[in-house]
């Protein structure tokens, strides 16, 4: 037996499964739910109104302007309002 | 060049310029990685090693301007995830929680046996995208004969004999790529 037979190669293939597809298909939407993000607070920062609608209820808020929640990072839009 | 070719430096650099498909091959590239070192490494639940996966790739995409070494993307991935890791176990209140340095032979090895199994997986793409996938499917995703034969139109009498060609040729491949694993055979 070897360092790197191929019983040892096949044990490494193993040792590497795939994520759960939607996790990897959460991630690799990571670039546009950083521009819907910029965008929502781009406009809480213009309309005090529509800030102060998301600080109160900010999952309702948004689907009422027609966001989706599912696909934005709330905690980080809450921290953004925050600041 | 295809994306699934570039080398990581020039992946990287790619996502730095808001390349989105860049974005989605480095998350593809990396992902069984970070999954692996939650769930194995460190033995995360599903739904906290989801939790840690997820804080990783913004990390790394918040902090892609801030990569000292664009080729060191890999071990700095891992490190990160370790650190999540590590944060997430000490930060948790559950009392199922397992503790890092309980875990037997420590994450050290299991972290090094990850690499090692990276590494594996990128000689594979120097395999025949058929011996790719056979191996793949058999030995990563756990999938019988039956399956593999069906997906790939092939009768699965012959997968057991093709995945010991696709295994020796891996070997060839490794070793090339390694001199010192051969070496040390």
């Amino acid at each position: 037996m070897t360092a790197y037979d191929e019983q040892r190669l096949a044990e490494l293939i193993k040792a590497l499964p795939p994520a759960p597809q939607a996790w990897v298909e959460a991630a690799q939407e990571l670039p546009l739910a950083r521009g819907r993000l910029d965008h929502i607070v781009a406009r809480a920062e213009a309309d005090l109104a529509f800030r102060d609608a998301l600080i109160a209820n900010l999952e309702e808020a948004l689907r009422l302007e027609g966001y989706e929640p599912e696909t934005i990072p709330l905690d980080e839009l809450r921290r953004r309002l925050e600041d | 060049m295809q994306l699934a070719s570039l080398p990581d430096a020039q992946l990287v650099a790619r996502c730095r310029g808001g390349d989105e498909d860049a974005w989605r091959e480095l998350v593809a590239r990396f992902s069984r990685y970070v999954f692996a070192i939650c769930s194995q490494a460190f033995r995360l639940r599903p739904d906290d090693a989801e939790e840690v996966f997820q804080e990783v790739f913004a990390r790394t995409y918040q902090h892609l301007d801030k990569l000292r070494d664009d080729e060191a993307i890999r071990p700095w991935i891992g490190q990160l995830t370790r650190r999540l890791c590590i944060d997430h176990l000490r930060s948790s209140s559950r009392e199922d929680i397992v503790d890092p340095a309980a875990l037997p032979g420590g994450t050290d090895e299991a972290m090094a046996t990850l690499d090692e199994a990276f590494a594996v997986h990128e000689a594979m793409a120097e395999l025949s995208e058929n011996c790719r996938e056979i191996l793949d499917r058999f030995f990563a995703r756990d999938e019988s004969y039956q399956t593999i034969g069906t997906a790939l139109e092939i009768p699965s009498g012959t997968i057991a004999s093709r995945i010991s060609r696709c295994l020796a040729r891996l070997r060839e491949i490794f070793e090339g790529r390694n001199p010192a694993a051969d070496a040390s055979s």
